[in-house]
């Protein structure tokens, strides 16, 4: 990817996190790594954003939370999942509240690995999410949506 | 007599980086309760005791919360090595001290942005973060991680720190204490965030003692408490006096929170002045058998670990009280009578660890 084509706007869900990977969200906004210099910024408004980044496993509670807010969200979007809780459970696979990583409830399309996942490396998996993006909106145009 | 009306206020909502649920039941614009429901983090880590051996859940108990991963990491494994009788080599108790100690300052400072940004006062939170990101290099270096360490085992420390590190150490303190100077100005003389701040959610002290408020929610009403007095590890020969504030609002307990930065940085300072050479662990022979109770100050207030072994590998259980758990009472009595807008700055000044509090 050479350009950047949109500036997207970023929402983020903590979903059964141990806030590790939500401070390393938080912090790419912040002066150090600055992805708001790319017009990236954090909306908290699910009717407003392009992308989802998730942290944590689902939990029976936020289960019905994370579907709730996908839905809320407008065609074309992509799904990011910060952090090896988020990817596959991870640490707390085996604990009795946790289903699974955030694809047991809806569909992911960026997985970044780590405990917790460092801000480059989730910088690395917005920009993938941003060519996903522009896939995205191209089969719409194509579909004539 | 005003319309009652319920809003709703979370989980998901924009000045909460982690999801809790609080109905609040308004007259116009004033809050008369507050209901808090919780559970959207509850993972069940305490259970996971059956599946993992006691020194394996060092690493499940660092987990517990990404915030304040070392100090409950250091908790479980002192707990444990009290049990077993478990006598830590002098340098592993002050390397933990200040690697504790680097956590509270990387996690005041992680509040303080927050408090900032819930005010709308933006450039404030990029200044505090910027800070934070200091200790964070310095975590990177000495322990390998930004966020988690993975530094305590039961029987001492996994990793040293040479002189090279503690000489960068020192020279990070500095830095940030002399370029934390205008933060500091701000929360404490502008006149913008003084009229957020002054008379806001104010907890009096005998309120603060009958609710079981902890760390600098407590402090800030004027009670001296503070369990690094007891003088666990490397405490019994630093110099630790609880600060306190008089006033119980959210200046006080911001300015408690700002003065303990202060008090991090010597304490780091005093820490590697007095640092004695020799051995980083001791060999774990055994398993534990018996149970006990340990208290540690955690950056949002008193943590209490209760471990209890049956002479196998696997501990019976596993028990935290978390800091946020006990300031919640207090956090639902300041909410009410409250404003609307003033809830996010009410919520945030008891530096709420949801993710502790649910485990």
């Amino acid at each position: 990817m050479n350009k950047v084509s949109k500036s997207p706007w970023l929402l983020h869900y903590d979903a059964s996190s141990c806030n590790g990977c939500d401070i390393e969200v938080l912090d790419c906004l912040t002066p150090k790594y600055d992805i708001e210099r790319f017009g990236i910024i954090n909306t908290g408004d699910p009717f407003q954003a392009d992308i989802l980044l998730i942290t944590g496993g689902v939990n029976s509670q936020t289960e019905s939370v994370v579907k709730q807010i996908y839905s809320q969200m407008p065609e074309p979007k992509v799904v990011v999942a910060v952090g090896i809780c988020a990817c596959t459970g991870g640490v707390f696979k085996e604990c009795y509240n946790i289903k699974g990583g955030i694809d047991t409830v809806i569909p992911v399309d960026v997985y970044v690995p780590g405990c917790a996942a460092r801000p480059e490396a989730i910088i690395d998996g917005v920009v993938k999410a941003l060519s996903i993006l522009d896939a995205k909106q191209a089969a719409m145009s194509k579909d004539g949506r | 007599m005003a319309k009652r009306s319920i809003v709703p206020f979370g989980p998901q909502h924009p000045v909460l980086p982690e999801p809790v649920h609080l109905d609040l039941v308004l007259e116009d614009e004033t809050v008369v309760q507050a209901v808090p429901s919780i559970g959207y983090i509850h993972r069940g880590l305490e259970k996971l005791v059956d599946k993992r051996d006691f020194k394996q859940y060092t690493y499940i108990a660092e987990r517990i919360c990404g915030i304040c991963s070392c100090g409950h990491g250091l908790g479980y494994c002192m707990a444990v090595e009290e049990v077993m009788g478990i006598e830590v080599p002098e340098r592993a108790n002050y390397l933990r001290a200040i690697w504790v100690e680097m956590s509270r300052i990387h996690s005041h400072l992680l509040w303080l942005g927050l408090l900032a940004d819930a005010m709308g006062f933006e450039s404030l939170f990029m200044e505090s973060w910027r800070l934070r990101e200091k200790i964070l290099d310095m975590f990177d270096e000495t322990a390998g991680g930004r966020i988690i360490h993975s530094v305590n085992q039961v029987g001492g420390v996994q990793k040293d720190m040479d002189a090279t590190m503690l000489n960068h150490l020192l020279e990070a303190v500095k830095d940030i204490e002399s370029d934390i100077k205008p933060v500091v100005n701000t929360f404490l003389q502008d006149y913008t965030v003084q009229s957020r701040l002054k008379g806001a959610g104010v907890l009096k002290k005998d309120d603060a003692v009958t609710l079981g408020a902890v760390g600098p929610m407590l402090r800030a009403s004027g009670v001296e408490y503070d369990v690094r007095m007891l003088g666990y590890g490397a405490y019994k020969d630093l110099t630790v006096a609880p600060i306190t504030s008089t006033d119980g609002d959210c200046y006080g307990r911001c300015e408690v929170r700002l003065k303990e930065l202060f008090q991090s940085f010597d304490l780091i300072r005093e820490a590697i002045g007095k640092i004695p050479s020799g051995d980083i662990n001791v060999p774990v022979k055994g398993n534990p058998n018996g149970e006990y109770f340990m208290r540690i100050e955690q950056p949002r207030g008193e943590a209490i670990y209760y471990v209890k072994g049956n002479g196998t590998k696997y501990l019976d259980r596993f028990r935290l009280r978390t800091p946020t758990t006990s300031n919640i009472p207090p956090m639902v009595e300041i909410l009410k009578g409250c404003q609307l807008a003033d809830v996010p700055i009410l919520i945030l000044t008891i530096d709420p660890c949801v993710s502790c509090t649910e485990r």
